[in-house]
């Protein structure tokens, strides 16, 4: 279960509505790589994983990227609130604002509503993880990509922050990995499915 | 949001991120005794803070005993502009 916590994990306080700035953001919300995206893939993940370690980094990352949906979310609010429907299709809202006013919805910045098509969950712990550091490694380069299209010091801040995160991610996914394939006891590259018989 | 509260939740979210943080590493270094120790410590100075914070400004979990009318439901709520404090 979970119990909301009254606070982000990382401050975000933007000063300047850029309703522009958001619909790329917005990505991050409901995207391909985005961390609705990424929360669910591993939170839905840890039930078929096989050691104690990948159980408890999918979880506890998986609760993480729930914040960093909040977050995200928090950033489009800011960005958007308040701002009125002629400068939001001048700023390339006016499909949005059409179907969701000033609401935050889950969509990609190409404005693709979200799917459950983004995420697998496989059943194969090494798949599986193979899937959560692509994944990571995606989300960290759609944030470069997003800080490179930002000019607002209140906007790229946290941004960096969620970039370094995916990083750390990564880096945890990486150390899961090892340890569920030292536990495979398999050398190979790549190992089968600890349940499959061989037919 | 007032300074003093500011700077109160600023304290309370750099040291609840530090645990989240060291929460991770365990995950995958649970033999770590030197971190295990670092985690003690963060936890115990995050409570602390918490403890603090939510006695002079309200609850931030719904599970803190309340006042009449209901605490938890007062804004602003962590989305609202004048809610954070400055970046960290
Ligand atoms: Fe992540």
């Amino acid at each position: 279960m979970w119990i909301y916590d009254k606070k982000l994990e990382y401050p975000v306080k933007i000063k300047t509505r850029n309703p522009r700035m958001a619909k790329y953001i917005i990505t991050q919300y409901g995207g391909p790589d985005g961390e609705l995206a990424a929360s669910l893939r591993y939170l839905s993940q840890r039930f078929s994983m096989p050691t104690k370690e990948a159980k408890a980094i999918l979880n506890d990352i998986g609760t993480e990227e729930l914040a960093h949906l909040e977050i995200v979310g928090t950033m489009v609010h800011q960005l958007t609130q308040g701002v009125p429907a002629e400068i939001m299709e001048r700023e390339g809202l006016g499909d949005y604002y059409s179907d969701h006013d000033h609401a935050v919805y889950p969509l990609s910045a190409a404005g693709n509503p979200f799917t459950a098509a983004y995420i697998q969950s496989k059943g194969d712990p090494i798949a599986d993880l193979y899937e959560d550091l692509a994944a990571e490694q995606k989300a960290r380069a759609t944030y470069e990509n997003l800080i490179n299209l930002a000019d607002d010091p209140d906007v790229i801040d946290p941004l960096r922050f969620l970039r370094e995160r995916e990083i750390v991610h990564f880096q945890r996914f990486g150390e899961a990995l090892r340890i569920v394939q030292d536990r495979l006891a398999q050398k190979a590259f790549y190992v089968k499915k600890p349940d499959f018989m061989g037919k | 949001m007032d300074m003093n509260r500011e700077k109160l939740l600023r304290e309370l979210m750099a040291a609840d991120f530090a645990v989240i943080d060291m929460n991770l590493y365990l995950d995958t270094h649970p033999n770590d005794q030197r971190a295990i120790l670092i985690y003690n410590v963060l936890v115990q100075r995050a409570k602390m803070l918490r403890d603090n914070y939510e006695r002079l400004y309200g609850p931030l979990t719904p599970m803190t005993p309340s006042k009449c009318p209901f605490e938890w439901i007062n804004e602003p709520w962590p989305w609202q502009r004048h809610y954070s404090p400055f970046a960290l």
